[in-house]
């Protein structure tokens, strides 16, 4: 048994052992449970993947004379203004005005608001515009401006959805290609795609979210942010494997982080033909080893973890509730799954290459001394339900 | 004799000269085999073309020195399309749409993506599935 002011001791003195979520199995084959937990004090957890509800909050500072901005774009994305005077909020899946969407379908969806905050941490020069319709105190009924990170009084990501713990594999039933979330998927089951970095996720390692909470300190692409609420859509009670491993979308996790200490190459901008734009990030979850029980949860390995085949020609966007069957993570990594008899080229829209770059980032912050382990001020729910929208009549 | 070479090329044709049968004259003046991955020769516009042509050392020199007559701008890297390792974030999605396998997966352990130039038959589906923007045309 270990606390977090004693791992944050040997963390701060320099002498932490910490290892990835994708050694730690083979170390823990090797040494046994019960030494490895004694040894180990940290396992890292990351992902890197499209998270759509994500978006941030700017300060833009006043003018002279000054504005209260009613409604505003960067860049030509729309931002929110409904907040305070100068405080927008720019989301990822905004589109730019006059991007005529689906109107020629697939659209291309060259740039929007994931673009926008890709561009705003990489130092970019952005252009705002902003119209009001004039107060006493704020006269100002019209400003365009360019400004960059730098400029602005706060940057503050903040995202109701992040991590989402397991995830649907897409395969199209149908006899046309279509154009989805989750990429491009070829008719008669030509192809499948999936997005999570399966053994090395966050939440897959913490499948009952015994350590993962509110107030947790997380690696946000690079700046040291936290979990500051459970996601929306978070629904512990799901189908799980006897390891406890949810079957489905389950978990999730609403992140924060100040974006001036951001790194680029972890906020990208995404385009997918036909749907939209979105935002990839990438984010890193430290794993305190408290105890073996912690420990054997994330030895969790890719053919543990079962996600559900969802037909997105037909079930998906009618909500049958229909699942195909469950394939694991060592079959969607070979690259190839067999349904029904039919083989079917497999790729991820979740890259599990920068997943592993940020666990050994995070992991050498760790080994440095410069990132401590913060444990949760209220643990998230575990066994909530996921509702749906029920179309009713207005009340009588 | 000189030896029989394969070489890929990207030719830029400027507008006022794309009424010319430059394949024609590849074919029948200088003996080389055409293969043509695409082209985009449109009268009135700017023209390209991306080729493998196939043919004796001596030949191709010769068809080279044919082109510059005809004011085509001959690039000799063969790159109508190009995939920027820094844009690319290694998810996979174009690895099922590749129908060459020119974009891989290089590393099966750290699940790297590379690209294979020579193998690339500029089909463009890379371009129209990548979500970030990794792969580009030239035209």
């Amino acid at each position: 048994m270990k606390t977090y002011e004693q791992i944050n001791d040997r963390i701060a003195s320099g002498k932490a052992v910490v290892l990835t979520a994708d050694e730690i199995m083979d170390y823990v084959d090797k040494k046994g449970l019960e030494a490895a937990a004694k040894e180990v004090d940290v396992v890292t957890t990351a992902t890197f993947g499209p998270m759509c509800s994500s978006g941030c909050f700017i300060n833009f500072g006043h003018s002279k004379p000054k504005i209260r901005m009613s409604e505003a774009w960067i860049e030509d994305v729309l931002v929110y203004t409904g907040i305070a005077a100068v405080d927008v909020y720019l989301g990822a899946t905004q589109l730019r005005h006059g991007d005529p969407a689906n109107m020629y379908y697939p659209g291309e969806f060259r740039y929007g608001g994931g673009h926008v905050i890709e561009d705003l941490v990489a130092g970019k020069s952005l252009q705002l515009f902003a119209l009001s319709y004039g107060t006493d105190e704020y006269p100002r009924r019209e400003i365009r401006t360019w400004f960059t990170i730098n400029d602005v009084n706060q940057a503050t990501m903040v995202n109701p959805r992040n991590c989402y713990q397991n995830y649907n594999v897409a395969i199209n039933d149908g006899d046309r290609t279509i154009c989805t979330y989750l990429g491009v998927l070829e008719p008669r089951r030509g192809n499948a795609t999936y997005c999570s970095a399966g053994q090395l996720s966050p939440l897959l390692n913490d499948p009952y979210y015994d350590i993962i909470g509110v107030g947790t300190r997380v690696w946000l692409a690079g700046a040291q942010g936290h979990v500051y609420a459970e996601g929306t859509q978070h629904a512990g009670a799901c189908e799980r494997t006897p390891n406890g491993v949810p079957m489905e979308g389950a978990g999730t996790l609403a992140l924060t982080a100040d974006m001036k200490h951001m790194k680029p190459e972890f906020v990208r901008g995404v385009s997918l033909r036909g749907y939209g734009v979105s935002l990839a990030l990438g984010v890193g979850v430290p794993i305190p080893i408290l105890n073996e029980q912690v420990l054997k949860r994330t030895c969790v390995r890719d053919r543990d973890i079962q996600a559900p085949v969802i037909d997105y020609s037909s079930d998906y966007p009618n909500k049958t509730g229909r699942t195909l069957c469950h394939v694991n993570y060592e079959q969607l990594r070979s690259g190839e799954i067999e349904i029904d008899g039919k083989k079917i080229a497999v790729a991820s829209l979740s890259s599990y290459h920068k997943a592993l770059e940020i666990a050994n980032l995070l992991a050498d912050e760790i080994r440095r001394g410069d990132f401590l382990l913060s444990g949760p001020i209220q643990p998230l729910p575990k066994n909530t339900a996921m509702k749906s929208l029920v179309i009713r009549k207005k009340p009588v | 004799m000189s030896q029989t070479s394969i070489k890929k090329l990207v030719l830029f044709f400027p507008r006022y000269d794309c009424e010319q049968p430059i394949i024609y004259h590849l074919v029948k003046d200088h003996n080389l085999i055409v293969n043509v991955y695409r082209a985009k020769v449109t009268p009135e516009e700017e023209g390209y073309l991306v080729l493998d042509v196939k043919g004796t050392e001596q030949d191709i020199d010769k068809a080279m020195e044919f082109l510059k007559t005809c004011n085509v701008v001959v690039n000799h890297s063969g790159k109508g399309v190009t995939w920027d390792e820094h844009r690319c974030t290694h998810c996979s999605q174009c690895i099922t749409h590749c129908p060459t396998d020119a974009l891989h997966i290089a590393d099966p352990a750290t699940r790297k993506i590379a690209f294979d130039e020579d193998a690339c038959i500029e089909c463009l589906a890379c371009i129209r599935v990548c979500p970030f923007g990794a792969c580009a045309s030239a035209f």
